[in-house]
């Protein structure tokens, strides 16, 4: 007569447990009458049912099942408390081809790792999480638990859970049934052999949905736990079935496995340098210059500091970018530095930009301003006392009124929104025409004919490296680069 | 194909294509000024290149996820600033336990608390010493360009990996804030698969990943297996730029923002005759105790550290150099910064 083994240890378990320290290395740590060693029965015949070993990642929360690697033969990770379903989803993210299995107790789900369990479900990650619920706090040595009952008493709720102070047992599967994204939530206890084969469907359902890739699924176990609760395993049970029950029902509280689709895996990664490459990085301009070119105006023997301040919305901003971007086409080092936070959201906006042959030590510029440019009353009067005496300032003559200013100060009023606005019908392209005054400005401050010619070119390379996909945007910033050249000859 | 590799980028969105060109598949973060752009990129960039960016709902849940997927075996990063670079100090001391690589970019701001947003170099105790709990190091770059927040995110993931430990890229708002010119360098072809994965097959056993050492004895052993690591660093990995130390007198101690300031109050105080040089750590840890001591012995005076903090990194300098030399303090807090001015007569006084 052949003998079978109906119900021999799953293969999905070691077959000893070396990885426990001390001499016992065949049973598990968990204490008599826990539910932890049913639990991971079950999870360890639905892995071996569905063939899914070799690709099941399994999470081991802090609490009684810290120790869950030492029984289960896949991949394992232990995680700082409360963290196991943010873990998860690194890992699922990482591997779409992996099975990953959240597990957590009461504490480390619906306490310390609440924020991170609801965020997974939320975000439907494709992770099924077994919550232990045995109203307290195992490990630990039996303390108040957010599934504790009302008036239950344990370590730190000597007196019983005061609901007025302490609040209700929280529940859990039905505060995730609020949730669109979760597939299938159950609840299941432990308490029967009936129960466990409720419990058993469950699980096996849950390990389903990972193999089939149905997304975020739950499921509860009311669990005993009769050491700490100091009972025996029919107090226990008792218990669990009169009074958890009451706050904690069983059943399925959603299941959408039937209409929910499977996800397809992602498309790979793309990794090969070629491709990664292309990607990232733009073709090279054609007609862009050596690498030893150099504009030869006297005015870049020198560092240029230049202060660009006005209101949001004005460009000011992507004016100091495009400035900095046609010295970096030119081999200049260029810094460009914002004004960022607070001052930005009040609506000022500031940039700092640094053109020079040398190294640029700070880019922050708070005095020895060669040029500024300002469009605003309140950025003049904020960075004008920044300026050298000697230094240029073009400013918006609609905007600004102009203090009593050094002799030997440059400055040039334009109005540059106005001309914006109303000749090109836009005040979005402000800066550009800001740019026209300021290659009209330094013409007439020492650029040589050479280079006032290669500063057309080089901001036209650079509107087009901006807009050049933006149909006309190109064609009308020119216009306006053109109309500021022209209003400054007026 | 000839590529356009120059770019003006901010300084954070140059951490996201160093981190891209090293094979980082996974960005996990949360938003966070003036770290912001290195969220926006990668929301941006990975994508493209069907690699994973997730918006974290936590510093926590982040860091939590950069866990997984390294155990996984998968590259990864998040990045913050001061206050969510406190939230993940203990999801670090895990990894340093673990003995898995990550990268961690700390763009810092100013503190204590909710502080502001402005530049300070206020989070070096909490990086540099190991912010969380534990006898555990960090590797710490310390950029100070826009090329370096590139290169250096880059090199963070290698030595990372070949250290098996967490690497910081530590900078500050002004760093991570401005733009620059960068060449990028070349995309590394994608090969890892580390051997310690989760679940890969060891010894007939699926591989399990964990920092429990129930018995002291064996939580010793890893201590002191970490210490032996940590000083293995020290010797080979110091990083360091000298400027004008062989002759000087004085010698400025400075990192990112600050080290650029000091270097062009060192042009300024060089062209006046005073011998002062500077260094300037790449790295905080290991720290360039070589360079340091080399500087002592060369005849170097005095010591001033220029940084935007109460004074956190004038601790090591004082500690590698044993207190041979007095070393004295130029700073500003609160998100102020110092000027080139401000640096030179510091020096001035020094003389």
């Amino acid at each position: 007569m052949s003998e079978k083994v109906k119900f021999g240890r799953s293969p999905v378990f070691f077959e000893t447990f070396n990885r426990r320290p001390g001499p016992i290395k065949k049973n598990m740590h968990y204490c008599p009458g826990c539910g932890h060693g049913i639990l991971h029965k079950l999870i360890a015949e639905a892995v071996d049912h569905y063939g899914i070993q070799k690709n099941t990642k399994f999470i081991s929360p802090v609490g009684c099942a810290v120790f869950a690697y030492y029984y289960f033969n896949f991949g394992n990770i232990s995680v700082p408390h409360g963290r196991a379903p943010a873990v998860a989803t690194g890992v699922a993210r990482a591997n779409p081809e992996d099975y990953v299995i959240s597990y957590q107790g009461d504490g480390d789900l619906a306490a310390i790792g609440f924020n991170e369990f609801l965020q997974a479900a939320n975000r439907g990650e494709n992770i099924t999480v077994f919550f232990v619920n045995n109203s307290n706090y195992g490990m630990t040595g039996g303390q108040m638990a957010p599934t504790t009952l009302p008036g239950q008493k344990t370590t730190t709720s000597p007196y019983g859970r005061n609901p007025l102070t302490e609040g209700y047992p929280t529940p859990v599967c039905e505060i995730v049934n609020a949730l669109t994204a979760p597939v299938y939530i159950e609840r299941v206890a432990l308490t029967t052999p009936a129960r466990i084969a409720a419990a058993k469907r469950a699980v096996y359902k849950g390990i389903q949905n990972l193999k089939e890739r149905k997304g975020f699924s739950l499921i509860e176990v009311v669990s005993p736990c009769p050491v700490n609760l100091k009972m025996s395993a029919e107090q226990v049970n008792e218990f669990i079935e009169k009074q958890m029950m009451n706050y904690f029902p069983l059943g399925v509280v959603r299941d959408k496995t039937a209409e929910t689709e499977s996800r397809p895996l992602p498309a790979p990664v793309i990794r090969e340098s070629a491709d990664v490459e292309k990607i990232l990085f733009t073709e090279k301009r054609k007609d862009s210059v050596a690498a030893d070119f150099r504009n030869t105006s006297s005015m870049f023997d020198k560092e240029l500091r230049v202060k660009i301040g006005g209101f949001g919305g004005q460009g000011i901003l992507s004016l100091g970018v495009m400035l900095a971007n046609m010295g970096m086409h030119r081999n200049f080092n260029v810094s460009w530095m914002p004004s960022y936070g607070p001052e930005q959201r009040g609506g000022s906006a500031c940039c700092s930009v640094i053109v020079s042959r040398k190294m640029i030590p700070s880019p922050i510029l708070e005095s020895g301003i060669d040029l500024m440019i300002a469009t605003t009353q309140t950025a003049l009067e904020k960075y004008l006392p920044g300026l050298k005496e000697d230094g240029i300032l073009i400013y918006d003559s609609s905007a600004v009124k102009l203090p009593e200013l050094p002799a030997a100060m440059r400055t040039y009023g334009v109005d540059a929104i106005d001309i914006a606005a109303t000749q090109l019908g836009s005040a979005k392209c402000a800066n550009s025409v800001l740019m026209g005054v300021l290659a009209a400005v330094l013409a007439a401050n020492g650029l040589n004919e050479a280079d006032q010619a290669d500063f057309d070119r080089a901001f036209a390379e650079a509107v087009e490296e901006k807009f050049g996909k933006k149909p006309g945007a190109v064609e009308m910033n020119v216009k306006a680069y053109e109309a500021g050249k022209k209003a400054f000859q007026n | 194909m000839a590529y356009q590799k120059r770019m003006l980028l901010k300084g954070n969105e140059a951490a996201v294509y160093g981190a891209l060109l090293a094979g980082c598949d996974c960005y996990f973060g949360y938003p966070i000024t003036p770290a912001s752009e290195i969220a926006q990129s990668a929301a941006l960039l990975f994508p493209k290149l069907n690699r994973t960016f997730v918006q974290a709902e936590s510093e926590i849940g982040a860091i939590n996820m950069v866990i997984g997927c390294v155990a996984a075996g998968r590259r990864s990063m998040t990045a913050s600033s001061g206050l969510g670079i406190s939230l993940k100090q203990e999801a670090i001391s895990y990894l340093a336990a673990y003995e898995m690589p990550a990268v961690i970019v700390d763009v810092m701001r100013g503190g204590p608390g909710l502080g502001n947003i402005a530049p300070e170099q206020a989070d070096y105790f909490q990086v540099v010493k190991g912010g969380g709990h534990g006898s555990y190091r960090c590797l710490v770059f310390t950029p100070n360009s826009v090329q370096e927040m590139c290169d250096m995110t880059f090199q963070a993931f290698t030595m990372a990996e070949k250290y098996r430990m967490p690497a910081y890229v530590l900078t500050d708002g002004v760093i991570g804030q401005m733009m620059e010119s960068v060449e990028l360098p070349a995309a590394v072809k994608y090969d890892y698969d580390p051997e310690w994965k989760m679940g890969n097959i060891i010894n007939g056993e699926a591989n399990c990943i964990s920092s429990i050492y129930m018995e002291p004895n064996d939580l010793e052993a890893l201590n002191k297996k970490l210490q032996a690591k940590y000083k293995l660093i020290e010797e080979v990995e110091q990083s360091v730029e000298e400027f004008y130390v062989d002759d000087a007198e004085i010698v400025m101690v400075a990192y990112g923002i600050s080290s650029r300031v000091a270097q062009g109050a060192l042009e300024q105080l060089r062209a006046e005759g005073i011998k002062v040089g500077l260094i300037r750590p790449k790295m905080v840890f290991p720290f360039p105790r070589k360079s340091l001591n080399s500087a002592v012995e060369r005849g170097v005076k005095k010591f001033l550290c220029v940084e935007l903090s109460a004074g956190q990194l004038i601790e090591d300098v004082r500690l590698a150099i044993e207190c041979k030399r007095p070393v004295e303090l130029c700073n500003r807090m609160g998100g102020n910064l110092l000027t080139c001015d401000d640096v030179c007569a510091a020096v001035r006084n020094m003389i």
